[in-house]
Parts: structure tokens; sequence; C-alpha cells
């Protein structure tokens, strides 16, 4: 028997195909069909592992885009989601630092996995993904490739937390002659500052995940490592956590 | 609604542009109030007062103004309501919960201030709200820096009396309030013509108790396992008790109150079994701000207790029936009013203790904290109860949020997150 879990979130949909374990997982671009994005990974994940819709017990959705599944058994939100992701990776986790596309959020859990407290960013966009795309779009860096500009760079001061302004600042930044990659640095030097102060809104326990797309980046880690004085565990992929987590809940549910 | 175009013209109103806000305004109402499952019967009086609310009211007020009786406007649950109906005038709450407004309101007020004073503001300076439009007086108080500096630009367009609020609770600041409120007295007397007698004030305190104890009874029913009312219908009776007509609005909420009380014998209930109950803190809500009501009663929690100056600050605790001299009387209304815990006082406990007792009392599951934007005394004292609650073991989330329905998204997924935290840990605790 099998369960899936899918996330449509802001930037891309995840899915996961589960059995006790993790058996597939499709990260797709959500586009401009959330409902769409979601179809589409169910019928992959059934495809390519040739099961029948009636091997899958329950089909859990989440992410923003959870209102759009009407075909899924269920909705839950994506806090309750990455918590038991997060867990379900490494029971030792009670924190979880998670940024997306479109808002980042830091979750505490108890030694049982169930979230006892979260806290999300602002209506805004600092400090989430959707800022570090603009700020790079700037730069003209691929949001995948940002480790290897900002790796040992000197970090130029980014003061600016909003998204737009930020982007100002940069334009100013570049006219007196700051290089991409001091730029670069500096721009996940403000994301660390944002997610240190959204982390500090709760008590942080150890271990603490790192979740979501910006997690892909390993300098963004060192950074918040050396301001936490703390060891953040991430995933080989970290942006399915979500929807590992509604695979996970609906695995379990009866 | 019947045609009141003469009536409101009379007023000095701007009709095209209050043509506009009746055009949205039942539609709204519709959407969120009529769309309920199991109403009590006895909401169709509010209905028909919102139906109403620029119509009805404001004839029924600039009747008695024709009649020589004066109407005083007010904005905060610290204005004594005894004093001017003693002197046989009529208190109003004024506009200011709808977006509607807000811009006009930055005309004249800086961007970075907080919503509610914002559209009062812009209520009246753009000629659209008939209440605003039908008080001979304004009554602004000193509960807030904003508030503070608004009432000097409003003055330019209405007559205004401000009373000076204490910010602490000692004793000289108790006697001050009395003094404050013994300033006002003289005020309405000169603006109605009318003497306060302690007679006269003696009957009036004991009306406004009446309206009281009828909003403690109607609230007494929300603490009931199944819910006989939403919290969103609760809000808005609150809300119109601002507005309504005294004796009216004790008759009918009573009579309301019997149907909610035959409901809890029958165990009738608006929401499903299980239903997280939400104790819900924090600023008022204007009419017609109903927005967190309708977040949380549609993300599967139900409301059942407003600690704010629209709910439990509004009618808790009596003023002292007992007195028959004009200065002891002044002095019971000081003692109720300087017991209300609002967020300009400094120290603030009382809202600590406030808050624990009626999660208790009202068998909530949790709390949300909700402040409008750049309201500072709000947001601040967040940290403390916060602290406190969690001590208790009591789960609390702070939403920020204004009047416009761009971050609707955003909350509804908090809210979601909230209540299954709360149902996991109820579920572990069974």
């Amino acid at each position: 028997m099998y369960s899936i879990g899918i996330d449509a979130g802001s930037v891309a949909t995840k899915g996961v195909l589960f059995n006790g374990n993790i058996v597939d997982s499709i990260i797709i671009p959500t586009g401009w069909s959330p409902k769409g994005a979601s179809l589409k990974i169910l019928d992959k994940l059934i495809e390519r592992n040739k099961i029948s819709r009636d091997d899958i017990k329950h089909i859990i959705g989440t992410g923003y885009g959870r209102i759009s599944m009407g075909f899924v058994d269920k909705t839950i939100t994506e806090i309750s989601c990455h918590a038991k992701g997060a867990y379900h990776l490494n029971s030792n986790i009670r924190t979880i630092l998670d940024i997306g596309g479109q808002d980042s959020k830091v979750i505490s859990l108890d030694d049982k996995g169930n979230v006892i407290n979260f806290v999300m960013n602002d209506k805004c966009a600092a400090g989430t993904g959707k800022f570090l795309e603009v700020t790079l779009n700037n730069l003209g860096i691929d949001v995948r490739d940002i480790d290897n500009y900002a790796k040992g760079s000197k970090p130029a001061d980014i003061s600016s937390m909003c998204t737009v302004f930020a982007e100002s600042e940069i334009v100013s930044l570049l006219a007196v002659g700051k290089k991409k990659e001091e730029i670069a640095s500096g721009v996940l030097y403000s994301i660390a500052n944002k997610s240190y102060s959204l982390l500090n809104r709760i008590n942080i326990k150890d271990n603490i995940a790192f979740t979501g797309g910006v997690a892909s980046s390993k300098e963004l880690k060192n950074i918040l490592e050396t301001k936490l004085k703390k060891k953040i565990y991430t995933s080989s992929n970290t942006q399915i956590v979500g929807a590992l987590g509604a695979a996970v809940i609906g695995f379990n549910l009866k | 609604m019947a045609d009141y175009r003469e009536l409101w013209e009379s007023l000095d109103m701007d009709l095209e542009k209050h043509d506009e806000l009746c055009q949205v305004l039942p539609e709204f109402y519709g959407d969120i109030y009529m769309t309920q499952e199991k109403r009590p019967e006895g909401m169709n009086y509010f209905n028909f007062v919102i139906s109403e609310i620029h119509g009805l009211r404001i004839k029924e007020l600039n009747e008695h103004r024709k009649n020589g009786k004066k109407v005083f406007g007010s904005f905060c649950v610290f204005v004594p309501d005894e004093v001017i109906l003693a002197a046989d005038g009529i208190g109003v709450g004024l506009c200011g919960g709808s977006e509607f407004w807000v811009p006009d309101g930055e005309k004249v007020l800086p961007r970075n201030m907080c919503p509610l004073i914002k559209a009062s503001v812009g209520a009246k300076i753009s000629g659209t709200c008939p209440y605003f439009q039908s008080a001979d007086m304004l009554v602004g108080e000193t509960t807030c820096d904003g508030k503070k500096k608004a009432w000097e630009i409003l003055e330019d367009y209405i007559p205004m009396h401000v009373m000076d609020l204490p910010q602490m609770k000692r004793e000289k600041d108790k006697e001050n309030f009395k003094d404050e409120i013994k300033i006002f007295k003289e005020k309405v007397e000169e603006v109605t013509g009318n003497k306060v007698s302690a007679e006269s004030l003696k009957e009036t305190i004991k009306l406004v108790n009446n309206k009281r104890k009828t909003l403690q009874r109607l609230y007494n029913t929300r603490k009931a396992e199944n819910l006989p009312i939403s919290g969103k219908d609760a809000l808005l009776i609150t809300q119109v008790a601002f507005y309504d007509d005294t004796n009216r609005f004790i008759d009918k909420v009573n009579e309301l109150c019997d149907e909610l009380e035959n409901r809890i014998e029958e165990k009738v209930s608006v929401f499903k079994e299980g239903t997280p109950r939400i104790l819900l803190t924090g600023t008022p809500m204007a009419i017609p701000n109903w927005k967190m009501h309708h977040l949380i009663e549609t993300s599967g929690g139900a409301v059942v207790c407003e600690e704010a100056c629209t709910g439990t600050k509004y009618f808790e605790r009596l003023v002292d029936e007992d007195n028959e001299d004009l200065d002891s009387q002044l002095r019971a209304l000081s003692e109720r009013y300087m017991g209300i815990n609002c967020a300009c006082f400094s120290p603030n406990d009382g809202r600590i203790d406030d808050i624990i007792r009626l999660y208790k009392e009202y068998n909530a599951d949790g709390v949300i904290y909700n402040s409008l934007p750049f309201c500072h005394t709000y947001a601040i004292e967040y940290k403390k109860v916060k602290d406190a609650l969690e001590k208790e073991g009591i789960p609390v989330i702070m939403i920020e949020t204004d009047y416009s329905l761009q971050d609707a998204g955003q909350i509804n997924t908090r809210l979601e997150a909230f209540f299954e935290m709360i149902n996991m840990n109820k579920e572990l605790a069974i």
C-alpha cells in the first residue's frame, strides 16, 4: 500500500510516493496552475512506478495550492507537513527553519514530531526564495549558482529587508563598483539575518533542520551555523520535505 | 432600504461617494453573515439593523435632534455613556472599520499609522458616514498618540471635546479621571442645556448597567459546550451596542438570549463537535471589520470570546448603583472605567489576568492575539502576554493585519496550522 503527498508551493510543486519509505519523488515548476501541476505529479508518480490508483491509500495536499486540489483525500497545512517530513528524516529534529518561495517559517517540535509552536514571516517577501530570485536577477546570476559566487567573498552590506528596496540598493552597490560576488554574499547574509531573528522568536532547541528550496545553498547554511553557533541539518533533497510529510500523514491516516 | 437621500443631503453628505459604499456593504455582509448555517432567529433583528445602518437609525437620531436633543459621537469604551444619557443626550460609537475610508484619511494623516484612525478621520472628512454627520460634538480621549493627534485635525471639521485618560492606575489617577468625568459632565450640560442631577445619573447608571448585564448574559451562552451562536454574530451584537437605542437593544438581546439558552438545553450547536474554541484578544473591531472572525470561523475554528473593546472590555464589571450624590457617583464611574485593562496603561498586568481567566471561563483551546498594524501599545504588550500564556501552557498565535483582504490566504494557512496543532494536542491528551 502507498500514500502520496503533494506540496504545491508558489514556485515549485513537489510530490512524494511513500510506502513507509520514499519510493519516488518529483519536482516540477508550479507555473500558473497549481491544480494542473498537482495533477501532473499524481499522474507521473502512478505511471512511472507502474501502480494503479487503487494501490494508493490516501493522497494528501499541502502548500498554498492545496485549496485547488479537489482530488485529494485531505488537505493539511505546510506547517504540519514540514514537521512530519523533517521528523521522518531525522527523529532528533526539534526545530525547523523552512524557507520557501514566498514565505519563511520556524517550527518547534516535541519529541514525537508534533508541532508545539510556529512563527511565520509577515506578508512581505523579505528573506524568502523570492527575495533571492529577484536580487540575483539583478546580478544576472542563476539561483542555483549562488554558492559559486558567494563562497569566500566579503559580503557587501545590504540593509534593506524589503525585496523592492534591496533591488534598488543593489543597483547603487553596482554603481559604486562592488563586485557581483560581494553582493551575492551580501544577499545571503541578509537572508541569514532575517532567519536568525525569526528563529529567535521561538525557543531554539537542538537539533535544527533547514528545509525548503533555499536550503539548497550550502553557503547560507554555513552562515547560519556561524551565527547560531549550532549545527544545522539539511537533507540531500530539501525541497520535498513538505510533500514527504504529507505522504507520511496520508500513510498513517486511518 | 427606503429612500433616505433627502435626509443624507440635509446632513451635508457626499451622496455620490456614499452610494459607492452602499453598493458594496450589502454584498459584503451577505457573503460573511448570510452564508452561516443554523443562525438563531433572533439575529434577524441585527440583519435589519445592518440593512438600515445608514437609514432608520439616522432618521431616529435626526428626529431626536429636531426635538432639541444632542448627539455625541465617541470612539472609545472610556467615554461614559451614563453622563450623556443623564443630560438627555444620545451617544453613538463612530465608524472606522472599513478600508473604504482609509484613502481619505491618508489625505490628512501619515500613511504609517493605524487603519482605525485613518478610517475614522477619512469617514468624517469624506462626508460619507451619516453618524459623524449627525453628531453635534465628538468626544475623544488620550488612549494613544495617534488618536490624540488626530483630534487636533478633526477639530477643524467638527466641535471636539477630549478627555484626558490617565495612563497609570494609582489612586491619584482614579481621582484625576473622576475629575475628567466631571469636566465632561459640565461640557455635556453646556451643549445640551440640561443639568445632570444625582437622580438622573442614578437612573442612567442603572440603565447602562442593564445593557452590560444583557451583554454578559449573551456572552455567558458562549461558555456552553455546544455553541448556540457564532463568534461572528456575537461580535456583530457587541458592535451594534455602540449605535443602537439602549432600551430597544436590551430588549432585543434578551429575546435572543432566551432562544440561545433554549438551544443550550437542546444541545444545538452552530459548529461541529470538536471545533477548536478560540479566545480572541487585542485591538478593537469597528463595524464592518469582521475580518478575523470570518477568517477564523471559515478555517475551522470558533471564536468563543473577545477580550477587546468590542468585547469584554465594554461590559464586564458594573458601576456601583448605591450612591445618592453626584460626587460619589462620579467616583463610582471613575472606578468602573479605570478598571478597564487597556494597553494604554503601564503596567497593564490586569489584562494578562483577564486573558487567562477568560480562557478558563470560556473553555477555550487557544488564544489568537490580533493587532492592527502600527498599534504600538498592543503590539508591544504581546511579549508579556505570550510569556505568561506559555507559562500556563496556553497556545497563542499573533496575527497583525489591517482591513484589506490581500493577506487572507496567508492568515488562513496560519490559522489552519494553529488549529491542526491544537487538535493534535487534544488527541494526544485523550
